[in-house]
């Protein structure tokens, strides 16, 4: 690994994003630094200001009155600033939508972490024709529209007295979350080596005993990158909630977010201090684990 | 749980090896609850296809009514051709950006981490933020096209009026897809080049290639899994788009951006006729099956079993 590694530099994130199952190439820095790559090194520029003129434009917007706003229009530079939209954002029962949100987060969570790593243990090291085809099913699964089971779960859900309660929501996301983090999961299992397995094996150990003491531990990479994704799906989550509920009292934040920005469309300050406060929470976590987002992210990519 | 638990009859496998293994039992918690909201839901669309149902009350079978009613309805169709159109747009405007920005990123520019950083931050917006940003930003009255009347004022764009005219509400919705998809397809195609073995370039500069030729003859066709990941992944997402839609064109003018998952929406949840969005979604549901069957060959995510098993 080439010398400049500086904690939180641009090495680490590097590192950060390579696959574990990847093999290492090695670094390319002996012939290109010479010749940096200028053609692509602009382009990628001028994406960057696309991607980070409507982040701009957010942030200032949600900072400035209204008239001022429609006056100078969106990418001008503010004047007066003021919190007076975060304040108005507030009044309209986003806390309670937060806490809801919160909720169905933490849930989500507990059940994708109770049920994948058992399946993903089975998967790489039990052999049965059964279990082959659990894997295909779960692969399968990773492409089952939500859009094309939202009117049956709609259906199950009314059927089954869920209607317009927080499970509702929680149990059909934490089911969809399943297929991607068996995927990472398996892929973290997998770098397990064989030896390992047939030395507890050997000594006799149970395969619960092994899963706890030998598995788990050594897998807690792929479970922090499952842990972190099935919590961006279920907080961003939108659909779900948008069909399967209707009281204010269980709205999540994506939703009061639609309705918000529907009452007040042309209240473009108060919008986009609606979208800053439903950011904050993610970027605190990006910050904090932005390694196991990132590889986790790219784990969908495969090779 | 112990090994005498059914593993020990799983039968092919005889003599020590079975021991330590987990049962196939480890497996069925999470498959149970997965099939309860993904597999069976997919049955239940398919028989809900053949009845009438309007939330309230039973839904009671109607045969192929519904599918004979949605055939002939010029908008279901008119629906998938649009959904296709979104699709490919998608497709051809992302792939050149996330691989020129990926192959870019896995180079050893300096301040690369910070930039690919800045990257992200569409990744981790919901689709619903992004498409009410950009409401926002595009409205005639106070948005871009407003302050930069300049770029925007010309018959290109509709006079600024982006979301008036099918051919500008299109190009949005395929811009919008790729300010919020370029991202995570930069990650993938940034994965796939750093995989890339360094002696290859090597050889290629010793053999006096250059900078392009080498993009060319090495960088590309090395990546050709990467990419047909990637695109097979925007497949599956391009033909299930929703919420942007939903925000940002609620399939207008007309019926010009009304996608088939759109177009079931309204169906069932806006006129509840719950029979005839079903038909739309078990169409949807074969079309995203079949894609997916092309996921799991290309991106030998099922040979991943493979290379264990003997072990």
């Amino acid at each position: 690994m080439a010398a400049v590694a500086s904690a939180g530099g641009p090495e680490e994130l590097a590192g950060a994003l390579m696959t574990p199952e990847q093999p290492r190439a090695h670094w390319r820095r002996s012939h290109t630094v010479a010749r940096p790559n200028y053609i692509a090194g602009v382009f990628a520029l001028v994406w960057l200001v696309i991607v980070l003129a409507p982040v701009y434009v957010l942030v200032k917007g949600s900072l400035q009155n209204q008239a001022q706003y429609t006056a100078s229009g969106p990418l001008s530079v503010p004047g007066q600033l003021t919190t007076a939209n975060f304040a108005l954002v507030f009044q309209q029962g986003f806390l309670h939508f937060f806490l809801n949100t919160a909720i169905i987060t933490v849930a989500v969570v507990a059940i994708v972490v109770v049920l994948v790593p058992p399946l993903a243990f089975a998967i790489v090291r039990n052999r049965s024709a059964v279990v082959t085809v659990v894997f295909r099913v779960i692969l399968l699964g990773l492409a089952v529209p939500i859009v094309a089971v939202i009117v049956p779960i709609f259906y199950l859900i009314s059927k089954a007295g869920f209607y317009d309660t927080l499970p509702a929501v929680i149990l059909p996301t934490a089911a969809f979350s399943i297929p991607l983090s068996t995927v990472v999961m398996t892929g973290s299992m997998r770098d397990i080596t064989t030896d390992m397995y047939e030395a507890m094996a050997i000594d006799g150990a149970s395969s619960w005993r092994i899963f706890r003491s030998l598995v788990l531990p050594l897998s807690r990479g792929g479970l922090a990158t499952v842990i972190i994704f099935s919590a961006l799906n279920a907080w961003n989550g939108f659909l779900f909630p948008l069909i399967l509920t209707q009281s204010a009292s269980v709205r999540v934040f994506t939703l009061g977010l639609y309705d918000f920005t529907t009452a007040n469309a042309v209240d473009a300050p108060a919008v986009c201090a609606a979208v800053v406060l439903s950011v904050v929470p993610i970027l605190v976590v990006y910050l904090l684990a932005r390694r196991a987002l990132i590889r986790g992210l790219m784990g969908v990519g495969g090779k | 749980m112990t090994t005498l638990t059914p593993s020990g009859r799983t039968g092919r496998n005889s003599g020590g090896a079975r021991i330590g293994r987990p049962s196939f039992l480890w497996s069925m918690p999470a498959i149970t609850f997965f099939a309860l909201f993904a597999i069976v839901p997919l049955g239940v669309v398919a028989w809900l296809s053949f009845t009438s149902w309007d939330a309230i009350g039973s839904p009671h079978w109607v045969g192929t009514a519904n599918w004979s009613a949605m055939f002939s309805d010029p908008i279901f169709l008119k629906s998938f051709r649009i959904t296709a159109l979104l699709t490919a747009l998608g497709i051809v405007t992302q792939t050149p950006v996330s691989l020129l920005i990926g192959v870019w990123a896995a180079g050893p520019q300096r301040n690369r981490g910070i930039l690919s950083a800045l990257y992200f931050i569409p990744l981790l917006m919901s689709s619903l933020a992004i498409s009410v940003v950009w409401v926002s930003l595009l409205n005639p009255y106070f948005g871009l096209p407003h302050e930069l009347h300049a770029v925007f004022g010309g018959g290109l764009f509709n006079d600024g009026f982006l979301f008036s005219s099918p051919t500008t509400a299109i190009g949005v919705l395929t811009f919008v897809g790729m300010w919020q998809w370029t991202p995570f397809h930069t990650l993938i195609y940034q994965g796939g080049a750093r995989a890339i073995p360094d002696v290859l370039y090597q050889a290629a500069a010793i053999d006096g290639a250059g900078r392009v030729r080498q993009f060319f003859y090495i960088t590309l066709p090395q990546l050709r899994n990467t990419m047909m990941t990637s695109i097979v992944l925007m497949l599956v997402g391009g033909l299930t788009t929703f919420d942007t839609i939903l925000v940002l064109t609620q399939g207008q003018p007309g019926t010009s951006t009304t996608s088939a998952a759109y177009y079931m929406y309204t169906k069932a949840f806006q006129s509840f006729q719950f029979g005839n969005a079903s038909v739309i979604a078990v169409v949807l549901a074969v079309f995203t099956t079949l894609v997916s069957l092309v996921v799991v060959r290309v991106s030998g995510w099922d040979k991943m079993r493979s290379t264990q098993e003997g072990v």
